[in-house]
Formats: C-alpha cells, structure tokens, sequence
C-alpha cells in the first residue's frame, strides 16, 4: 500500500472514530466540547516543531518558530479557558438548589 | 528511537479520544480536559527526539512565551468574554497552519496539493476568527453586513481561489502562492461578515471545524499521523456542531453563510398593532410561588443582563420557601455559541440536574404553571410550527405556550433576531415583564423574600 493510500485509510477510520465519539458528548458540554477541541487543534504544533528545528536559518525556520509561537498560545489558551469552564460543572453537593 | 516516538504518538491518540469521551458526562469531563493536555505534552515532547529537530532553543523559548501570554489571557479574561476568547485563540491555531503551509512550500521538495489546502482552510479559519471575535468583543457590529453584490463578489474570490491554486499546483511559481494566500483571508473576511449575531453558534462551530480540517491536510503534506487523526476528531468535532446549530434552527449550513436573516421582514413585523398584556414583578412572584411548577427559559438577554446569578436565587427561594419544581430549559441555539446558557447557568451554581435539553423538557410545558422566559425570543415562537411563510418555519421551538401562565421578561415588545413578530406576546396567558433581565429577576426575589 502506498503511503497516500495508507494516509487516506488511517483518515477515513478516523473520521468514524471521531463521529462516534462525538456524538457521546452531551449537549450541556457543547461550549466544553469546542473549547477542548480547540485546544487538541493546537496539535498542528508538532509540524511547526518540525519545520522550526531544522539546522539552517532561512525564511521557512522563522515561520515555524512563528507557527509554534501561535500553536502554543492555541494549546494552553484553549485548555485554561476549557479548565475553568468545567470546573463550573463541578458536581453541586445535593443539599444545595434541590429541597433539603 | 524512531519506534519509541510512535509509541508516544498512538498514546496521545488514545489520550485525544479519552478527553472528548470524557465530555460525555460533566462529572468526567475536567478529566477529560487534562488527558486532553497529557496527550499534547507528550507528542511534543516526542517530536523533539525526531531527527529532523537539531534545534531545541528557540522552539522551547516560542512555547514558553506563547504558553505565558496565553495563560495570563486565559485567566483574566472575564466569563462573560468566553466566545470570544474561544474564537481568538481558534483563530490563531489557523494563522499557525497557514505559517506552516509557507514554511512547506519553500522547503526544497514541498507536498503543494496538500499544503495549499492547508493554506487555505487555515487562512478562512484565521480571518473568520478575527470577525467573529470582532463582532462578539463589540469591536463591529455584530449585525449581519450585507451589500449589494456580495455573492457576486465572494463567487468570484472562490473563483480566483481555484485557478491561482490549480496555476500554483502546474507552474510552482510561488507569486500564485502568494496571491492564494491573500485571496483566502479576503474570503474568510467576507464569509463571516454577513452572518449576525444570533448565528454566532453555527459560524463559531463552522471556524472550529477548520482548524481541525487545516491540521488534517498539513498532515497529509508532512506524512504525520498523528496531526491527520487529530486534525480528524477536531474538524468532525466542529462539524458534527454546526449540524447540531443548523438542525437547530431549520436551516442550511448554506442559508446561513448566505447571510442577511430576517432583513427582509421587519417591516411586516411591525405593521401589526396589538396589545400585550403586562405584568409587575410583584404578580410574577406570587403567581410562581403559588405554582407546583415553575420552568425558565433563558436566551441571550440573559447573558447580555448578566442574570444568572439572580436566576439561581429565585430558583433558589421557590425551591426552598414555597417548595415549588424549578426545571431551566434549554434550546441548542440560544446564546452566542454551542452550550452557551449551560455554561452560564453552571457558572451561578445551578446544578446540571436541574437543567434540561429541548426534547427532554418539551412535553413538560403543559404540566407547568409558570414558564418564565428571560431574554430569549425566536426559540419560544410558535410561528415556527405554524406559518409556513416565516423565516423561521420548521425551527424546534420550546413549547413554552403550553405553560399555563407565561412571563416574558424583555427590554421591549420589539421583534427578534429573526424579525419575526412573536404571537405569543399578545396570547391571552401571556404576560410581559418590561425591563432589564436582573432587575426585573431582582425585584421578583425581593418579593418572595419579603412576605
């Protein structure tokens, strides 16, 4: 199998896997969810590494370093707003809101 | 070493998948957001053992000033200000792609189909972002901008697209590159500019789903796995929620990047003279607490008035001083992003419990006494099932006139985003409650507290 071939396989089962476990996600944890996947979309981070450690200095280099600069914001920003959207969600002690 | 980084590799996979089935259940969910940061630790942290990385300082000092400035942003900004943050920090992942697609393309043996598809997914996510944070920071209008033209115009950008890209893919002259590049962020700027502000959750989700697509096809152009299964979960994440958005309101993803909603019908929607009931603060909280049943319906005023918190109180005094069911009910596209009103009623302390999903509290209105509408308009509008001329015909509304009584707190007896004219304003069991959301609410606790 060539490589494309073997790249288009691992993104079609990937978009099963994806659908699937999506859909679990409930509708309450719909802001989570983007937030989440927001920050997991910082993953790009791994090609800027790539493309910013090589060995010259040219123009392509400074756009990964850039690139990793702008990944990382994505990666952190996305999980701290996520964290603190769901530390709300934390499960409320009983006795408080319902009739006690 | 190299099978040791793949190993790294498919556990931040099987990380990635366990963070968003973690969001399956709020009690899992915090979880799921710290597998989700292992997961990306850890591929960075592979990453940096790949033989291409000879170069360590630099990357490490851009991951340490992005990671602080974010963070100092991430926990100062106010709650109020969340999709908008979202927006900016999903738009910058897209700038991020659309670095890395240049940076491939002048590397001495570049992938072009698959790099110019990054490029441009990345650059509209990036330029829709900047409107869409624009338009929620208050920064523009956040009404819908049409002029004339427009389709004409983004038709032929879509156009210009295309050829400079196949011109690009054929001669590798990276000038076509270039004005690909500019031609992209130009279209992602006129796509969001029409959309209002009511349609925020679709093109939020929609911009989502980009930067999840741009890492699917910077992936392809690296031959990295990793970035194609993630950039994978991420975009049908975001798609699967725009499919939520858009059901959610009978409309096509098509209808709302089109545009325009609801401009046409404001003048048939004033034309209609009659006269709503109205009601004090005082009435509403003797009505409810003599109820067996009370549920809320909160939309984007309530967000807007910052109402929550008082919400909860009021919630809180039925619940407790006259023992009366308080359920919220909640519509997928009130606010300004998927799972807005959830976020804000778990922000007063309302526990998730009590907190319900159109079809699960839809068939509860009839047994209800009281609903209490706070801020919320077009989703309650029975047109909707009813005029099939309406812009918004076919949309699932909550039944709330079902309820015995119903309260509808609002500003004014105006129309809403739609421009469709609420009926149920002038409905014999209607009563309207003028006035700002929390002081409105606020008088309302004041009364059942005082008696």
């Amino acid at each position: 199998m060539s490589s494309f071939w073997l790249l288009l396989t691992i993104f079609v089962l990937a978009c099963f896997i994806g659908y699937f476990v999506v859909k679990g996600v409930s509708p309450a944890l719909h802001s989570p969810l983007m937030s989440v996947s927001n920050a997991i979309s910082g993953i790009i981070i791994i090609g800027a590494i790539l493309i910013a450690g090589k060995q010259e200095t040219d123009l392509a280099k400074l756009f990964g370093l850039f690139a990793v600069f702008l990944a990382s914001v994505n990666i952190f920003g996305g999980f701290a707003i996520s964290q603190r959207m769901l530390r709300m969600f934390k499960k409320k002690t009983k006795t408080e809101g319902k009739k006690s | 070493m190299t099978s040791y980084i793949s190993a790294a590799y498919l556990a931040s996979v099987i990380l990635f998948i366990l963070s968003i089935r973690g969001l399956a259940h709020p009690a899992t969910a915090r979880h799921g957001n710290i597998l989700g940061f292992i997961g990306i630790s850890l591929a960075v942290l592979a990453t940096f053992f790949m033989p291409e990385v000879h170069d360590y300082f630099w990357t490490f000092f851009m991951i340490l000033t992005g990671g602080c400035l974010s963070l100092f942003f991430a926990f100062r900004v106010k709650m109020t200000s969340l999709p908008q943050m979202i927006a900016a920090f999903n738009g910058l992942g897209g700038l991020a792609s659309v670095f890395i697609a240049g940076a491939e393309i002048l590397s001495d043996t570049p992938t072009k189909f698959e790099s110019s598809l990054g490029l441009i997914i990345g650059a509209i996510a990036f330029s829709g972002s900047v409107i869409a944070f624009a338009k929620l920071q208050g920064l523009i209008s956040p009404k819908a901008f049409v002029f004339r033209g427009q389709q004409i115009l983004n038709l032929l950008l879509a156009l210009g697209i295309i050829s400079s890209c196949s011109l690009f893919l054929l001669s590798g002259d990276i000038k076509y590159f270039y004005i690909l590049s500019l031609l992209s962020l130009i279209i992602g700027f006129l796509v969001t500019l029409p959309i209002g502000g009511a349609d925020m959750p679709v093109i939020i989700s929609v911009l989502n789903a980009y930067s999840g697509w741009a890492a699917v096809s910077i992936g392809f152009s690296l031959n990295n796995i990793l970035l194609i299964i993630v950039g994978t979960i991420v975009g049908g994440s975001g798609t699967f929620l725009s499919h939520a958005m858009t059901k959610a309101m009978n409309r096509s993803l098509l209808n709302v990047i089109l545009g325009g909603f609801g401009l046409k019908d404001q003048k048939q929607a004033t034309a209609n003279e009659q006269t709503a009931q109205t009601a004090t603060p005082q009435d509403a909280a003797f009505l409810m607490e003599n109820a067996n049943k009370v549920i809320i319906v909160p939309g984007y005023g309530m967000a807007v008035a910052q109402a929550q918190h008082i919400l909860k109180e009021m919630a809180e005094d039925l619940q407790k001083l006259y023992g009366v069911e308080v359920k919220f009910a909640i519509h997928p596209v009130a606010g300004r992003m998927p799972g807005h009103m959830n976020v804000l009623l778990a922000e007063a302390n309302i526990p998730y419990e009590d907190v319900y999903e159109l079809e699960q509290i839809n068939r509860e209105f009839s047994t209800a006494d009281v609903a209490y509408v706070i801020g919320a308009n077009d989703i309650t509008n029975p047109l909707a099932r009813t005029d099939s001329s309406s812009p918004i015909f076919g949309m699932p509304i909550l039944e709330v006139e079902k309820a015995k009584t119903v309260f509808f707190v609002k500003r004014s007896l105006g129309s809403g985003y739609a421009g469709v004219e609420n009926p149920l304003f002038f409905a014999p069991n209607t009563l309207m409650l003028y006035g700002d959301a929390k002081d409105v609410t606020e008088q309302i606790v004041e009364n059942l507290e005082h008696k």
